[in-house]
């Protein structure tokens, strides 16, 4: 019984994990990225994607998106220790399945390839809102936005017609019709 | 014009403003601008401690023992990481502190300048915030709202790294105390309707209990006194952590003593079984827990507490009341006053079968140790500290380790703020520092540190500080050559390989009292324990109290690892009489 040596409890049993969108507003200062971000590696919490910028330049406020994984009481504490943070003005949460919520990545693809190849895919591309941002005769880069899941298999699917390159953004999300957060 | 201030200037303007007495300090490069204004400020007085740990812990004893906020002020650098241990150890405990630390200058800051560290990056996770001052226009808002910070919500440290350059810069100075709002983030955030749940609870409940905690102290002495009325008035019995010893009183018939890894039998088999806990600024740690799936599975849990994140981060509660408990007592008792006046007689008949099994476990006396005449037991010599002390208003503080517990066990407190531990983080060293600030903050007062040996050696310089200022702190070392707290789970867990756990080359600590210019006295037996310890509290000045222990005594009564609060481990008297078999031999 090795866990009995120790001066502490052995651990519980193993939950469900759910995926949530958190999102933050803070004050747009000097380490208060490194405050979220630290919290959330400090006290052992998950995070998938992270997307950050300022959204208020008057107020000086940043809104950052994160995706973690976790149990509800995980999620609950993430929420709680977030909102102890001075420079944190408010913390939304959803989650993933919300269908009040819009989530959307954003990534850039570069295909190296003949022209057939590069107009395939950009077909594939279709459903996800392709632009094509930089066109040579032997490549050229698309920018799609999708969700998550959607941009795992694009960029594994595509890699058949030349995709030699992949740079994405985290998730960003906002609530549908006329509701705001406050 | 105004009149312009330099940035050294405005750190002490805010000092006064905020009614600092007393700052805990080291001075060094990137500070000296700072203590060269000193001598401006004759309000704020500058206590010199020998190690920067120690000004924290000095500031922690002077905080817990006060209420108000602790103040250092170290340099950059090797300053700054010295004091880490402490933010840390006031983080876990929630003790308010204000540590200002001297920078280099900004055009050197991530050059790796001399004595440069990242301060603020280091000390992120140990403070509720930190800031980078790099603008001398805003040194002073900062410095207020680090007070605020500090003091508000949930105690806690938080640290202002000013850079040398700014120190001398000019500016206006502006009051900001109590201007600011912080985002508004408000603490007190229950209704009505869950005072109401609260009483209802109370009112159905047959084994109710009050499980109480440092919250309770750190709301404020009123916060003890409502919570003495309450407790009273509902004629429940209550238990406390070890940070919580003092918010009632330990000689009361009500008070089930200590519960928790190290707990009375009847305290922690009173809250595995009771059916209604009342958790009143405890934050259920894991010392308190044990086994959290087999936690008081019976029971309806009510947590009062000013964090919200401390609600259902480690147990589910049933109610929670988010506020501080001043606030929360207040409005409780007011209710309860007026719907269920004379309750604690009309319900006697309710929980009078509580009563009954609960004397049953008190009838264990789980704290009783078996005596010597021979050797001093470390039981024995707290019991006749305690004795021998308690007329006075006496402030204890302690290490970390089994002497700790044994003093959380066998010393009664009955006031608030009497008792200064390191709890949450468990630093060894703490008390001796910590004795040094509580005699700065109560002259007058008797101060004990209850030591181990090998504790207080880790911060033993701080004798030089307390001798310097004429402290006349008591450190009272309970000497077994061990650490004992190691050795007894070696025993216990580890098939008695004693691992590094003895320290064979102790210094004479009586000597060592001679060469710090303090007064060393020596106890080796019960007989001559009693005027040893007459002898020290009558010498007017700090003493270095060698007491000489039973090495091979353990602490208990004790839960061990992973297991619920119902199965504990009582003393050597019962082990004898209930033979240890199956699982539980692995752990004896």
């Amino acid at each position: 019984m090795a866990s009995s040596k120790s001066a502490y409890s052995s651990a519980g049993k193993k939950q469900k994990l759910d995926t949530h969108i958190i999102v933050v507003w803070v004050d747009n200062e000097a380490g208060v990225l490194a405050r979220v971000v630290g919290l959330f590696s400090g006290r052992g919490y998950n995070i998938e994607s992270l997307a950050v910028a300022e959204v208020d330049q008057k107020q000086n406020i940043s809104r950052i998106t994160i995706v973690t994984t976790g149990t509800p009481q995980v999620v609950d504490q993430i929420k709680l220790q977030l909102k102890k943070l001075v420079p944190v003005h408010k913390v939304a949460d959803f989650k993933r399945e919300d269908k009040n919520v819009i989530f959307k990545e954003m990534a850039l693809f570069k295909f190296v390839a003949n022209n057939g190849k590069l107009n395939k895919a950009f077909e594939a591309c279709k459903n996800f809102n392709p632009v094509i941002l930089d066109k040579t005769n032997k490549s050229n880069v698309i920018q799609i936005t999708a969700l998550r899941r959607e941009i795992d298999s694009m960029s594994k699917n595509l890699k058949k017609f030349g995709l030699v390159s992949v740079s994405r953004t985290g998730a960003v999300a906002m609530t549908r019709g006329s509701e705001i957060f406050k | 014009m105004p009149k312009l201030y330099s940035g050294a200037e405005i750190v002490f303007k805010c000092l006064e403003d905020q009614n600092v007495s007393h700052i805990f300090g080291y001075p060094g490069g990137a500070v000296l601008p700072i203590y060269d204004e000193l001598k401006n400020f004759n309000s704020v007085k500058h206590i010199l401690v020998r190690h920067e740990q120690g000004a924290g812990h000095a500031a922690e004893g002077y905080a817990r023992s006060t209420g108000k906020p602790g103040v250092l002020l170290v340099t950059s650098g090797p300053g700054a990481t010295n004091a880490v241990t402490a933010l840390t150890d006031a983080y876990m405990d929630s003790v308010p502190l204000v540590c200002i630390t001297g920078q280099v200058p900004t055009h050197l800051i991530g050059t790796d300048a001399f004595q440069e560290c990242d301060t603020t990056g280091i000390t992120r996770p140990c403070t509720k915030h930190n800031w980078l001052v790099k603008d001398i226009n805003d040194l002073a808002e900062v410095m207020h709202k680090a007070f605020e910070v500090a003091t508000t919500g949930r105690p806690g440290p938080v640290l202002v790294d000013i850079p040398k350059d700014i120190q001398f810069q000019k500016a206006k100075y502006k009051n900001f105390k109590n201007k600011q709002k912080l985002n508004g983030k408000s603490h007190n955030n229950y209704s009505q309707k869950n005072i109401d749940e609260l009483i209802n609870l109370i009112s159905k409940a047959k084994k109710p209990i009050f499980y109480t905690g440092g919250g309770v102290i750190n709301s404020g002495a009123k916060a003890s006194e409502l919570l003495r009325e309450l407790v009273y008035a509902t004629g429940f019995p209550i238990t406390s952590t070890l940070q919580g010893l003092g918010c009632f009183p330990a000689d009361d018939n009500q008070f089930l003593g200590m519960l928790g890894m190290h707990g009375t039998y009847e305290a922690n088999n009173a809250m595995y079984s009771c059916d209604l806990m009342i958790n009143v600024g405890a934050r259920f740690d894991d010392r308190i827990t044990g086994k959290i799936d087999e936690f008081s599975p019976k029971s309806k849990k009510v947590h009062i507490d000013i964090d919200p994140s401390s609600i259902n981060k480690n147990v589910k509660v049933d109610l929670a009341i988010v506020g501080d408990i001043k606030s929360v007592l207040t409005s409780t008792l007011k209710t309860f006053k007026k719907s269920k006046n004379n309750f604690s007689k009309s319900n006697k008949h309710q929980i009078s079968n509580w009563w009954e099994q609960i004397q049953k476990w008190r009838s264990k006396r789980s704290l009783d140790y078996i005596g010597s005449d021979e050797t001093i037991k470390p039981q024995y010599a707290i019991e006749r500290l305690y004795e021998l002390t308690k007329d006075k208003d006496t402030y204890i503080t302690t290490e970390v380790g089994q002497h700790q517990m044994w003093a959380a066990q066998h010393y009664k407190f009955n006031k608030p703020n009497r008792w200064m531990t390191s709890g949450g983080l468990g630093t060894m060293g703490y008390g001796l520092p910590a004795a040094v600030g509580v005699q700065i903050a109560h002259p007058e007062k008797l101060v004990i540190d209850i030591a181990g040996e090998a504790s207080v050696l880790m911060t033993m310089q701080e004798m030089s500080t307390a001798v310097q200022y004429n402290l006349p702190i008591k450190i009272f070392i309970l000497n077994n050559e061990y650490m004992g707290m190691v050795r007894q789970w070696q025993e216990l867990l580890h098939d008695k390989n004693y691992s590094e756990s003895y320290t064979a080359a102790l210094p004479d600590f009586v000597k060592m009292a001679e060469a710090y210019g303090c007064v060393g006295i020596r106890a080796k037996t019960p007989e001559e324990l009693d005027d040893k310890i007459i002898e020290m509290l009558n010498t007017d000045r700090p003493v270095i109290f060698d007491c000489l222990v039973d090495k091979q005594e353990n602490c208990f009564p004790m839960i061990p690892s992973g297991k619920p609060h119902n199965q504990m481990l009582l003393g050597p008297k019962d082990q004898k009489e209930k033979k240890i078999t199956g699982k539980g031999r692995t752990l004896v």
